[in-house]
């Protein structure tokens, strides 16, 4: 009878379009990442790419400028998120509207607040750096100054994306039940105790959620790096994708497809392995 | 108890005043410069203009020969395009992978959970759309965001297929109603709720997207609106009220969307985050 009520070819157009634009192109990728190509020609080279990827230090920074920036991302909007969260679930009058706040920046999109924050970070005449002159302090270049300019677009993507942990945490807080915190404070336990105990336990699933989407995020990170500073000073703030955006605007397609390829191994390898922690993390209620 | 009460206020006008500075001064900053001359916008500060300019808005709109509407009209049309298609594709896919527990759904089910965590490769993408003819053309685009959003979008029609009860389809079969009619007159309207989430967070999320029309649509001639800005800012990196009000301009899109259907975003992403 089942296979009267549900016919399988409704799986058809779905399979179709993600097959040949997601699926194949993934794995096709493996042996470009080993040729030189031009789109209609390829000439096989082996692990060549890889080689020159890891041995070109303005290519192997991208690795380390990634996992710096998807971990204090992550880690960032994870506590900050929870600290939100904690508060907006608390009674206070005017939570809804804070909420609303806090995640409008998602909507906007990420070039314009990239734009919005490099004026605001503008060395000389920058709101931020404008502020700071008036307190008497030299505000330094955001952007421009190699060993900070990475920190500057980190925090700037916290701002954009707190929101989103901050509702996914919410979400979570709401569930558990009021009665667990009743029944502890008549055993006597404190506001703390009461969140290492009951809050944190419970409410794991979403933590974990939000560090998975963070990292996953992180990794992939690129339209806020290009758009404030395009890879530099030098190649101070490169990560995997805005080095992939270069060699492909380079024409180095199969050193390009090669930094892709990278990218994926280092999702698999990482976030993989990671969830699988976190989700051991977790309590059964 | 009065004194708990107190202590709420506080924390409400702190509350309050933190997130207006740190979240709103930034878009009110913009749009404060947007409407001053091209000199008091460059000294990019917050006091009031002397004079106000809203033609700025006029201006930008009809540079490079009104390229801006131009891109308005591309990225509502790609927008619209893949939302369409994804509905279709996805909450066909979504409710016969969670109503047929299988080999076949087993591996689909494996590949789209791939699809959430893994980019996509982008130049071997580019060589497909090249051998398909749809590189460079609004229809490849479209297909991308797609694929692209397959995903997300097929978890939150899956999830939500499993509150639907499976006596309905059962009577619906005994009646002698085909599968399609059953999609079509049963399923589909009850999957009404999801699509509303589907098509609010992914509009917001295609018509902001940069990264898929600056590969897969480069080129001047079919800008979208996120191409445009970033061309702007090359281009007239002195002219900051017009930057400005590109980005006011095309931010009040999504600000609608948002207004209308706050509370349907926020829900959305957490049936979303919460399955997942």
């Amino acid at each position: 009878m089942k296979s009267k009520i549900y016919n399988p070819w409704f799986l058809a157009p779905l399979v179709l379009v993600y097959a040949a634009l997601f699926l194949i192109p993934m794995i096709i990728s493996f042996f470009f990442s080993m040729t030189i190509w031009t789109l209609t020609e390829f000439r096989f080279v082996g692990l060549y790419n890889f080689k020159t990827f890891f041995s070109e230090y303005s290519l192997r920074i991208g690795v380390k400028n990634t996992l710096l920036y998807a971990a204090l991302t992550c880690g960032f909007k994870a506590i900050f998120g929870l600290a939100l969260a904690v508060l907006l679930t608390s009674p206070m009058k005017t939570k809804n509207l804070i909420r609303s706040i806090l995640f409008f920046p998602n909507l906007v999109s990420t070039i314009a607040v990239g734009m919005i924050f490099s004026s605001m970070m503008h060395p000389s005449r920058g709101l931020f750096n404008s502020l700071l002159g008036a307190l008497g302090i030299a505000g330094p270049d955001w952007l421009g100054n190699a060993s900070l300019a990475l920190f500057s677009v980190i925090a700037v993507d916290v701002w954009k994306g707190v929101g989103v942990a901050t509702v996914i945490y919410v979400a979570g807080l709401m569930a558990i039940p009021e009665t667990y915190y009743e029944a502890a404070s008549i055993d006597g336990a404190g506001g703390f105790q009461r969140f290492r105990m009951i809050t944190l336990p419970l409410v794991q699933s979403s933590i974990n959620t939000v560090i998975v989407l963070a990292f996953i995020g992180g990794i992939r990170t690129f339209d806020l790096i290009w758009t404030m500073t395009k890879g530099g000073p030098g190649f101070a703030t490169d990560t995997m994708a805005s080095i992939i955006y270069k060699q492909y605007a380079y024409g180095f397609y199969g050193l390009s497809t090669a930094g892709n390829v990278i990218m994926f191994l280092l999702i698999a390898a990482i976030v993989f392995p990671l969830y699988r922690f976190l989700i051991s993390l977790e309590v059964d209620v | 108890m009065m004194k708990k009460k107190n202590r709420y206020l506080w924390i409400d006008i702190i509350a309050v005043v933190a997130s207006i500075i740190i979240f709103i001064v930034p878009f009110y900053f913009i749009f404060l410069n947007s409407i001053k001359d091209r000199r008091e916008a460059g000294l990019m500060n917050l006091t009031l203009p002397t004079t106000i300019h809203f033609e700025n808005y006029l201006e930008v709109l009809s540079t490079q020969k009104f390229m801006l509407i131009r891109a308005f009209c591309n990225s509502v049309l790609i927008t619209a395009g893949s939302i369409v298609l994804l509905i279709l594709v996805c909450s066909l896919g979504g409710y016969v992978l969670q109503r047929i527990t299988g080999k076949l759904t087993g591996a689909v089910n494996f590949v789209i959970l791939v699809g959430l965590m893994l980019p996509p490769a982008i130049l071997p993408t580019i060589w497909v759309m090249n051998g398909l003819g749809i590189y460079r053309t609004l229809f490849g685009i479209i297909l991308v965001e797609v694929a692209l959003n397959i995903p997300f979008t097929t978890m939150l029609f899956r999830g939500y297929a499993a509150s639907i009860p499976r006596e309905i389809e059962e009577a619906a079969y005994v009646d002698g109603c085909g599968p399609w009619r059953m999609f079509v007159q049963i399923i589909f309207p009850l999957f009404i709720p999801v699509t509303a989430t589907v098509t609010v967070l992914s509009s917001v999320n295609i018509f902001n997207d940069f990264v898929n029309p600056l590969y897969f649509l480069p080129g001047g001639k079919n800008p979208t609106v996120q191409l445009t800005l970033y061309n702007f800012m090359g281009r007239y990196d002195s002219a900051w009220h017009l930057l400005f009000a590109n980005v006011v301009l095309i931010t009040i899109p999504p600000l609608i969307l948002f207004i209308f259907f706050n509370r349907k975003i926020v829900s959305g992403i957490t049936a979303g985050a919460v399955k997942g």
